[in-house]
């Protein structure tokens, strides 16, 4: 699948394709025991990413151009360099082999600890948000900074209104089916959120499924009316606030004597302010996440081809 | 080696299907495709991975009674922040290459590395023309 999509010169079929392989990878990464991952997989490659491809392609124009290259000389770069690695993996422990060196140190303690050092039954959720709060909080400010690229890039003007541009007024369907979906969508999303640490989801996934409902809405509302419900400025605002909950919390444990992001500084009982830190944290990240990608639609969204 | 191939098996299609990214990245013209390419090779990475967490028989990691065996629950995290993580910074380069087409009026490779090498001729000439 991946191959074909590859030959082909019309974008707009590369770009479906790929959407597709993302929702395969995701049933993939579900048979392999990781939910969470393919819950992301799921909302990000089908959703958000194929649509701001499209978006791109409305700008940038759907066909390639046919043209001529030697294609030896790359085809031998990456014969060799799969062939070493080939070679590397050829003593690589099994798959599902319990006794790889990858399962031999920190998850074992992690799965025994977790959920009495942090009151949270999803182990991931708790490595995530507590044990490597660190590298997430790393990882909001990536999304927040991308964010801030993209909106450097494109600008965030606010769209001259063409009434015949994407108009959906004679598809009654899509528009009732999308209102009376939009609730649903919505509530899940935060039902994602804000239950990420008993079952499967938190901030990330949230804030990918909450942008994907909006993004839904606006294609085929038109652009103008998520606009009128949530403005491009109180975006901004928002993602920062999220960065902000997030480190502010650590702050918090900084000033109580404790570590840097040590939620047990947050109550009385460690394990109640871990569990406390965890959803704080989600909060932030799930902010952010979700409106740096409606940002990002945005501006793919409101800039013009210029022909 | 061959008797091993079902177990290596995962293996297999990361390196087959980063080779695939590889090869798009390297020999392909057009800029979106390219990135098509990366985000390829970047799957490629997030299946290896969590093909790394499996463990036979285990559960997802979510501790519930009853269940004694569960996946390594560490790729997952690694992985589901890299996802995020990759859709913005895809962003990032959909929205360069938007601006690329606007400076150029195009995104192909060939068209905009001859489109600099004229831009820059010109310039040599007007410098000559004013030394």
């Amino acid at each position: 699948m991946a191959i074909t999509a590859l030959r082909m010169r019309d974008l707009f079929a590369v770009v479906m394709l790929f959407g597709i392989y993302s929702l395969l990878t995701a049933m993939f990464f579900m048979n392999l025991d990781a939910v969470d991952v393919a819950f992301t997989e799921a909302a990000v490659g089908a959703g958000v990413s194929t649509i701001l491809m499209l978006a791109a392609l409305r700008l940038v124009g759907r066909f390639e151009k046919p043209h001529k290259h030697n294609p030896i000389l790359p085809l031998l770069v990456v014969g060799a360099t799969g062939a070493a690695l080939i070679y590397g993996f050829s003593d690589a422990p099994l798959l599902g082999d319990s006794a790889a060196p990858a399962q031999m140190h920190l998850a074992p303690r992690y799965l025994e600890h977790a959920q009495k050092q942090t009151g949270v039954p999803n182990v991931v959720t708790a490595v995530l948000a507590s044990y490597r709060g660190y590298d997430t909080l790393g990882e909001t400010v990536v999304v927040f900074t991308a964010g801030l690229a993209v909106m450097l890039l494109l600008g965030m003007s606010s769209p001259s209104p063409i009434p015949d541009f994407g108009s959906t007024d004679d598809q009654r369907v899509q528009r009732h089916a999308v209102k009376l979906l939009m609730p649903f969508i919505l509530l899940y999303a935060l039902y994602v959120q804000f239950h990420g640490d008993f079952g499967a989801g938190g901030g990330f996934q949230a804030g990918v499924i909450f942008a994907a409902g909006l993004v839904l809405y606006d294609l085929v509302l038109g652009h103008l009316h998520t606009r009128q419900v949530i403005r491009a400025p109180i975006l901004v605002r928002m993602a920062a606030l999220g960065v902000l909950i997030y480190g502010c919390v650590g702050l918090y444990s900084l000033l109580s004597d404790k570590a840097y992001l040590d939620y047990s500084a947050l109550s009385p009982d460690a394990v109640h302010g871990q569990h406390l830190g965890i959803l704080l944290v989600e909060l932030g990240v799930g902010l952010t996440v979700f409106s740096v990608i409606t940002l990002i639609y945005y501006a793919f969204s409101a800039r013009r081809p210029n022909t | 080696m061959i008797e091993m191939l079902p177990g290596l098996f995962n293996y297999w299609v990361a390196v087959i299907l980063m080779m695939t990214g590889f090869y798009v990245v390297v020999a392909q013209n057009n800029l979106v495709k390219k990135l098509v390419g990366l985000g390829l090779f970047q799957a490629s990475v997030f299946i290896f991975y969590i093909s790394i967490g499996k463990v036979a028989g285990g559960a997802p990691p979510i501790i519930e009674h009853g269940s004694q065996l569960y996946s390594n629950p560490l790729p997952h995290v690694l992985i589901l922040t890299a996802i995020v993580v990759g859709v913005a910074t895809t962003a990032v380069g959909l929205s360069l290459i938007v601006r690329i087409r606007e400076t150029y009026g195009s995104v192909e490779e060939d068209e905009i590395n001859s489109a600099d090498r004229h831009a820059e001729l010109d310039q040599k000439d007007e410098d000559n023309d004013q030394g």
